[in-house]
């Protein structure tokens, strides 16, 4: 259990976290989720008493990270995967900080081989991929067995293949019961591995809910309309009608108009007393990505510009926008070649993998669910087998 | 808490599987016993060009030690190395993760490092010695003569007492490039500069490198010294005070700063 109680770190006149408070519980994966710069990390580092907090405090198991006894077997992180000295082996490295919490040399072969290390185990740091850094990183923090996991932002630089093992791990960490605290400023990898969202824009909290709680809540239903087009005056007729009943009206790039804040029906007969033929008229639910995106640039607005900007909204801002496709990983490959080799027909996924699917409704990803799961779960069974 | 001893293992599995360990240890060593060596050579063909005052007052000891005005900046290289590296590397954040007692942390690597330093040192200076009064013929003292021995592990000693000392800088400075680019200077060049400069020397003469390098010293004064307030041991004391600021200084930074 990771608690925190009112934080903040302020740099100057800078302030990185402001008044946060939240829980991270045991046993099922927490996504801390913000936009870069948001103070994820500077959170993370106060959690490990790296950075001392300006005001507030935040506890592991009720104890501040710096007075915990033998703090590696307790709580494992990986917070920079380049936080290593590229001049020392791989084994080496964790052989060091094995040591420091007197666990075993035989527990460093074994969490070498459960991130797939095994084979560059003698090689210098140095030379490795960034994927291959995530993995070293990944093994230190597994290292001592430990109740608490932190990971800042761990499917960096990893490919696809290695998105998924990082998914499964995380989940069957959490099934196990240990409390995992995972960042990301990516809402649909969230979407996929975690079960609680922790949201959090310029330093503030702005959610602290389920998964299913933040979908039902914030991607928010809207009604597309389409006019006839070449009539560009029955769309600004309809637009001063909708904006006049309280509705909130955004342009799509087809001409299509978005509207929020009236149901279906009050704009079918906004559109008839305005005296305005539709040609679409149909309810659409905007993408946990683009709702995220909406909840954090707001939080970004109210800080940083003044009022007459705020007034044009968030429109411009935002990237043009395809509603209507189905939410992915976000790596978003063409559709895998079809598996030569057929997957069992029950793969031995730990509890938590078979959410991923269902999260997501795609069936690009259970496929990959389905291929990847036995060899990913069977690794990781191994290792928590060993360090028992 | 992690416990010192095994904060003393890992230090020592850190150290030991670096390469710049071996080869500044290893600089060290060889730089000061080959510049020691050659001067001694150079020393015994010129013997009889000397002044009179300074044939007087020869310290053969000394003069098998003036391969460490060199040999020292490999010295100070290899403590800066130890710290600054967790920084640089950033895994410092790692380190401090997983020992987050900061004085467990730092005074257990600087144990491990300055020992090993220490060890190098020894070697170094015994070596140095046995190898310049070998070339210094017939001016040549030996280890058994009076205050000798001591001049001997004095030497050692200093070498150890230098790469605790840039330690302490790194982790102040907490950057290698840094620390390397105010110590190196400032020991090859600053400190010898203002030793030679009167008025200066006054001050010069408590630096940590002037103070220490009295330890190993045999001939009190030799070869036209200017004769110092303090003597070989009192030297090293103020040396050690230098050593015991720059490590205070590094653990206050360690224990207030942000890692």
């Amino acid at each position: 259990m990771i608690e925190a109680v009112r934080l903040t770190k302020r740099y100057g006149a800078k302030t990185a976290v402001d008044d946060l408070s939240f829980q991270v519980r045991p046993g099922v994966v927490t996504g801390f989720l913000g936009p870069n710069g948001s103070g994820k990390s500077t959170t993370m580092r106060m959690i490990l008493g790296l950075d001392r907090p300006t005001s507030g405090r935040v506890t592991i198991g009720g104890h501040p990270f710096r007075e915990l006894p033998n703090a590696p077997r307790q709580v494992g992180a990986l917070l920079d995967a380049r936080a290593v000295h590229g001049g020392r082996t791989a084994r080496s490295h964790l052989l060091a900080l094995a040591q420091l919490a007197g666990i075993p040399a035989r527990r460093v072969d074994e969490v070498l081989g459960v991130v797939g290390l095994q084979d560059v185990a003698r090689r210098r740091s140095k030379g490795f991929s960034l994927g291959m850094g995530q993995r070293l990183g990944i093994a230190a923090a597994l290292l001592g067995d430990p109740q608490v996991l932190l990971f800042d932002e761990p499917v960096n630089g990893l490919d696809p293949e290695g998105i998924l093992w990082v998914r499964n791990l995380m989940k069957a960490l959490a099934a196990e019961g240990r409390t995992v605290f995972v960042s990301s400023h990516l809402m649909s990898e969230m979407a996929l591995t975690a079960d609680h969202l922790v949201v959090i824009g310029r330093g503030r909290l702005l959610a602290d809910m389920s998964v299913r709680e933040f979908i039902a809540t914030n991607s928010a239903g809207f009604a597309r309309v389409r006019t006839p087009a070449g009539e560009p005056e029955q769309r600004e007729k309809l637009v001063a009608a909708l904006t006049g009943a309280g509705g909130f009206v955004l342009s799509e790039p087809d001409g299509a108009l978005r509207v929020t804040g009236l149901p279906l029906p009050r704009v079918s007969d906004l559109a008839h007393d305005a005296g305005v033929r539709l040609w679409e008229l149909s309810p659409h639910q905007a993408s946990l990505e683009e709702a995220y995106m909406r909840m954090t640039q707001t939080a970004v607005d109210y800080r940083s510009t003044d009022d007459r900007l705020a007034e044009l909204g968030p429109v411009p801002e935002q990237p043009p926008v395809v509603p209507d496709v189905p939410l992915e990983g976000w790596y978003a490959p063409p559709p895998p070649a079809p598996v030569p080799v057929p997957a069992p027909a029950a793969p031995p996924v730990p509890a938590g993998a078979a959410a991923a699917p269902a999260a997501s409704g795609g069936p690009a990803d259970a496929d990959r669910a389905g291929g990847g799961g036995p060899q990913q779960s069977r690794t990781h069974e191994s290792s928590t087998e060993d360090a028992r | 808490m992690a416990s010192v001893p095994a904060v003393l293992r890992s230090e020592w599995t850190k150290i030991r599987t670096v390469a710049s360990t071996v080869w500044t240890l290893a600089g060290a060593l060889v730089v000061t016993v080959a510049v020691g060596a050659g001067l001694s050579a150079l020393m015994r063909a010129q013997f009889d060009n000397l002044p009179e005052f300074e044939r007087a007052t020869f310290d053969p000891t000394v003069i098998s030690f003036s391969g460490m005005v060199l040999g020292q900046l490999a010295m100070v290289v290899f403590g800066v190395l130890v710290v600054g590296t967790e920084y640089g590397s950033g895994m410092i954040r790692t380190s401090l993760a997983a020992v987050p007692q900061r004085a467990t942390f730092l005074f257990g690597k600087v144990t491990v490092a300055g020992l090993l330093a220490l060890a190098v040192g020894l070697v170094t200076s015994f070596l140095s010695f046995f190898v310049g009064q070998a070339l210094l013929g017939e001016h040549r003292t030996s280890i058994g003569e009076e205050n000798v021995l001591r001049a001997v592990i004095g030497g050692g000693l200093y070498m150890g007492l230098m790469a605790v000392f840039s330690m302490g800088v790194a982790a102040m400075l907490r950057s290698s490039m840094l620390s390397l680019g105010i110590l190196v200077p400032f020991f090859f060049l600053v400190s010898q500069i203002l030793s030679a400069v009167p008025g200066a020397k006054e001050v010069a003469r408590y630096f940590p490198d002037q103070a220490g390098s009295k330890i190993m010293q045999v001939v009190p004064n030799a070869m036209g010294q200017d004769p110092a307030p303090y003597g070989p041991w009192g030297g090293l004391g103020i040396m050690l005070l230098w050593v015991a600021a720059a490590l205070a200084g590094g653990y206050v930074v360690l224990k207030k700063r942000d890692a």
